[in-house]
């Protein structure tokens, strides 16, 4: 699209884009004003409360309700029988309930629900509420899952046992890969589960007007919580809308419809008030679907150059009692490592089990901080094994741009290089003294900006952008959810360049089915790529009726006419788009993103592709006490490849939030369970790093200008998390010789680690065995060709 | 009289006296503005001041005293709103975060959180930022260690700290370039400052930015552009 470089005025070529702006909403944010679900209270609202199972597995004999029916103040309650239709967020894993009648599989299952004139009346009828369970034994691990069941399977469908998903890949010849390495090595790592922990519990409210239900929520995804809804309450689509209320923190924790959404909108339905339900912050730890707890295998040949011959990876989840977006987890626990890493022959076997804990999910990073953390320490262990430096190790197999993967994955811009050199020179990697206590770790890592396909199968845009002028008034409208990361802002800054005003000159609606056009919501970092990229193909519209009427108006050839500074040609905003309302009528541009179809041909090959692929690496510096086992952070360089930052103010918030939460991850952070029981379902036993844990941030913005982002942009959101909990890992080695090969890299860990090295035995704390899983046999993909043709990555922005 | 006629408040107050829960009238002191309502005992004060005055600027984030969300100042001392309950603090000055702002005009807090990205998601804001105001009228230059230790008790998931803290920095910077004191301050290095309580913090914190330096933030110019209305 040539008239991009007609918008170029200042010394970067744009007015907006790279330069630092506040948020649209930051002032409604620091002044108390931005209106949270929880924070709506409608007259007559009832307030509701769900009785949760606390059994981890369970049949429900019966369930009483008559008590709390007669309690003053109770205005309804509902059971399962009053909600059976199933709903999940992926089609194939339509497993859950809004409420449960048959069987619980975690504890914290919902039952029952009331709807009544406070909340403690709700509670205290939620504690009338007589249930009958036949007590079934729990499946708590992944061993436990893998072998044959006591008492019944904990769902009815999936493999043998308690397994649910089994994936087996194979992309080029693997046994040859291994047979022409000189050096071949194994090992095994634990992922620990983690939770999002947002700061803004769950909440949600419903009214029930004029036929209609209409629900806010703090979701990410309003999309798919109107589907699920439609399903569920057998209402058409027409007949629900959806909206995202101010958001307080996602993480990936609210991506999945949840059962309260459903619970206030039929409780709405059934009383005729407005229903509200705000889970506690105990809830809100076993509502979960957080970072699944996974154990790896991983087998990789080498030359003694270093080059990589083949890998060969095999992963465990663990994945709690439903499917969740666990099928697509699966897939991720497997698919990029080839995205930084040039891995010429590629097997995959992953299993996904079911355990009677809360589902998990997707975290921050979806399914490959796991794997990502496996890699990079087994690839500094085979440096050390043939006796090469690991970062020249991990350099050598570096992908290059405009390459494919063996496993399909296309790759356009990557900045890999130039992150490595930024964070390695602002460190002093290389030059790093050696002293026992103090250490320095390095890795790398990609994530996608976006997933290629949509998690239902159809042929529309992922995302649109509707724009509309009106006297000088310039609104954006688009379904896209902005959870804290700016995603307005992105839309904002977009439309202001291209029709040469400010971000404050746009007003924009988001997040409202009925209002807004689709967008299939805040996950898989997608929405500056897509929305970003329907956005600026409105915006481009309406500025060619803009520059069109003003052409005519005033006798110019239109290629003259410049669009900047609050003018078009010669007119101000304003005028312009009185003259061209009065030319085209109502002023409207639509522009939408429909992501390139490059998924490989197989089965599978659903999970992976996305549209670009962002960069980062990242150097750890940190002391660790050798009697104590105690880590201390004392600074983190990370560099990402964003392709363009938009707004550098928020890529730099996004990267420095996602060092946060990895260093947290790395840590301290365990969601993990006693006999079905969370074992720390509050903020304070949850440990996670306060302002006196955090390390200064040094942040590198590397552009690398991708072919098809929206002025080249990429994703920042989830990528640089990745990077950081394998470097500190590695720089617990550096510092004291012991491999914690499992997160959270514990002070326990790390002096366990030590003793076994004092006495001789392997310095290393972390699983040794992985279990026998019966896996299918791989399916052989023919690995494509390797380099892109030219002209496969469209230019769309410049 | 029915009970489908009843009213919506007679209903409730007849049911709690059925449940025998304890009311009480309580004044409180809110922002400068005075409130009397009728309250159960029992009612928390981050729950009087959510439901009862509809100011749902102070969130929650655990109900049970943990993260710091809920924080208001109780006489310009940061208080976990979610522990206390209002009859302990009758005739005492609450802020919220409704009451930070000087009308339309941002605290160099809010100012310096708005222009340096420090408020992501910003459910955890309102809480840090009462913390930080108290902060800064006991110390007008505090260390970045010092406003570390300060905010220790506000957990934040979004920002990682960093830009927080650059905020908290900013507004204390402006805040003491702009006071009588600035020409004593300005000699010296803020960070080797010792903590010192200045008599005039407070005064000093609740002045209005007019003739502050803007040279640390990045938004500087593009700010000062919007202050005075020439956008476009």
């Amino acid at each position: 699209m040539g008239t991009f470089s007609k918008a170029m005025t200042a010394q970067n070529g744009f007015s907006v884009i790279g330069k630092p702006f506040p948020k649209p909403d930051a002032v409604s944010k620091v002044t108390g004003r931005a209106v949270y679900a929880d924070d709506m209270l409608p007259a007559r609202t009832l307030h509701c409360r769900i009785l949760r199972s606390p059994h981890p597995h369970a049949r429900i004999l019966s369930v009483d309700t008559s008590a709390a029916r007669r309690m003053p103040g109770v205005q309804a309650v509902i059971t399962g029988v009053d909600l059976p239709i199933k709903f999940g967020i992926l089609p194939v894993t339509q497993d859950e309930r809004a409420l449960e009648h048959e069987k619980v599989r975690y504890v914290g299952d919902p039952i029952a629900a009331v709807a009544a004139i406070d909340e403690e009346i709700a509670a205290a009828a939620c504690d009338a509420i007589s249930v009958e369970y036949e007590v079934l034994e729990p499946v708590m691990s992944i061993d436990e899952a893998l072998a044959e069941t006591k008492d019944e399977r904990i769902q009815d469908y999936g493999g043998p046992n308690n397994i649910h998903k089994l994936v087996a890949l194979e992309f080029g010849d693997v046994d040859a890969g291994f047979e022409r390495a000189d050096h071949v090595r194994e090992d095994v790592f634990f992922f620990q589960g983690n939770t999002h922990l947002p700061m803004e519990q769950h909440s949600a409210i419903a009214t029930f007007v004029d036929g209609r239900v209409t629900l806010w929520s703090s979701t990410q995804v309003v999309h798919y919580v109107h589907r699920a809804l439609a399903k569920v309450l057998e209402l058409p689509m027409n007949r629900i809308r959806v909206i995202g209320a101010a958001h307080g923190g996602g993480f990936g924790g609210k991506t999945d419809p949840f059962a309260h959404e459903i619970i206030v909108c039929k409780l709405a339905m059934l009383t005729g008030r407005p229903v509200k339900c705000t889970l506690t912050r105990e809830e809100v730890f076993y509502a979960h679907r957080g970072r699944h707890p996974v154990l790896m295998w991983v087998r990789t040949g080498v030359t003694k150059d270093g080059h990589i011959t083949a890998m060969h990876f095999k992963t465990a989840l663990d994945g709690g009692a439903y499917g969740s977006y666990g099928v697509a987890s699966t897939f991720y626990t497997g698919a990029l490592q080839t995205v930084t890493y040039d891995i010429p022959a590629y097997r995959f076997e992953g299993c996904r089990v079911f355990t009677n804990k809360p589902p998990c999910g997707p975290k921050r990073g979806h399914g490959t901080p796991q794997p990502r953390f496996a890699l990079e320490l087994h690839l500094e262990k085979i440096a050390d094994d043939i006796g090469i430096d690991s970062v020249d190790l991990k350099q050598r197999n570096f992908v290059k741009p405009m390459t494919r993967t063996v496993n399909w994955l296309r790759i356009t811009s990557c900045g890999l290089d130039e992150c490595t050199e930024r964070v390695l020179t602002a460190s002093g990697y290389r030059t790093r003294q050696k002293r026992r206590g103090r250490g320095m770790g390095f890795a790398i890592s990609s994530y996608m900006s976006g997933a290629g396909t949509a998690i239902y199968w159809n042929d529309m845009p992922h995302s649109e952008v509707q724009i509309k002028v009106d006297r000088g008034g310039v609104t954006a409208y688009c379904g896209a959810m902005d959870i804290g990361q700016g995603s307005d802002s992105v839309l904002a800054a977009i439309v202001a360049e291209e029709l040469g005003l400010q971000p404050r000159d746009i007003r924009l609606v988001t997040a409202d089915t009925d209002t807004t056009p689709i967008d299939l919501g805040s996950y898989s970092s997608r929405v500056t790529f897509m929305a970003g990229n329907a956005a600026l193909q409105a915006a481009r519209k309406m500025r060619d009726m803009l520059v069109e009427a003003v052409a005519a108006k005033t006798g110019s050839p239109g290629d003259t006419v410049t669009v900047a500074a609050g003018r078009i040609g010669d007119l101000s905003f304003e005028e312009a788009s009185i003259l061209a309302e009065a030319r085209f009528g109502t002023l409207t541009s639509a522009g939408s993103y429909t992501p390139p179809k490059i998924a490989g041909p197989y089965k599978g090959s659903g999970v992976g592709p996305s549209p670009a692929y962002s960069y980062s690496a990242c150097v750890v510096d940190l002391d660790a006490d050798p009697r104590t086992g105690i880590v201390k952070v004392n600074k983190v360089w990370i560099a990402h490849d964003v392709g363009r930052a938009i707004n550098p103010l928020l890529v730099e918030g996004q990267v420095e939030g996602s060092v946060y939460m990895g260093l947290g991850e790395a840590l301290m952070e365990e969601q993990a369970f006693r006999k079905g029981l969370h074992k720390w379902p509050s903020m304070l036993e949850y440990k996670s790093p306060t302002f006196m844990d955090m390390p200064e941030v040094e942040t590198f913005i590397v552009e690398t200008v991708d072919p098809e982002g929206p002025y080249g942009a990429k994703e920042a959101g989830q990528g640089p998390l990745l990077p950081v909990i394998p470097a500190v890992s590695s720089a617990v080695f550096d510092a004291l010789g012991v491999w914690i090969d499992e997160v959270p890299v514990t002070p326990e860990k790390i002096v366990e680690a030590l003793r076994r090295k004092e006495k001789g035995e392997a310095p290393r704390f972390g699983p040794v065995r992985f279990p026998s899983i019966p896996y299918p046999t791989c399916i052989k993909v023919e690995p494509p060709p390797r380099t892109l043709e030219v002209g496969s990555a469209s230019a769309a922005s410049i | 009289m029915c009970v489908c006629t009843e009213s919506y408040a007679r209903r409730i107050v007849r049911d709690e006296m059925a449940r025998d829960v304890d009311r009480q009238v309580v004044v409180l002191n809110v922002n400068g503005e005075r409130a009397e309502l009728l309250i159960p005992v029992h009612k928390t004060l981050l729950e009087v001041l959510r439901e009862d005055m509809q100011l749902t600027g102070t969130k929650h984030g655990c109900e049970l005293g943990e993260c710091g969300t809920c924080t208001v100042l109780v006489d310009g001392k940061p208080e976990l709103s979610c522990l206390v309950l209002p009859v302990q603090i009758e005739g005492r000055a609450i802020t919220t975060i409704e009451g930070m702002a000087n009308g339309s005009d941002l605290h160099p807090l809010q100012q310096a959180f708005v222009e340096l990205g420090a408020a992501q998601c910003g459910y955890c804001s309102p809480g840090i930022l009462l913390a930080a105001k108290s902060l800064l009228e006991s110390n007008g230059a505090p260390s970045r260690d010092e406003i570390r230790e300060a905010l220790a008790g506000n957990l934040c998931r979004c920002t990682g700290y960093s830009k927080i803290l650059d905020a908290v920095e900013l507004a204390s910077d402006r805040t003491r370039r702009s006071s009588p004191l600035a020409g004593e301050v300005a000699g010296e290095t803020r960070r080797n400052q010792s903590r010192r309580s200045s008599p005039l913090a407070g005064e000093v914190a609740g002045e209005a930015r007019r003739s502050q330096s803007r040279r640390s933030s990045p938004l500087a110019g593009e700010v000062a552009r919007r202050a005075d209305g020439d956008v476009q």
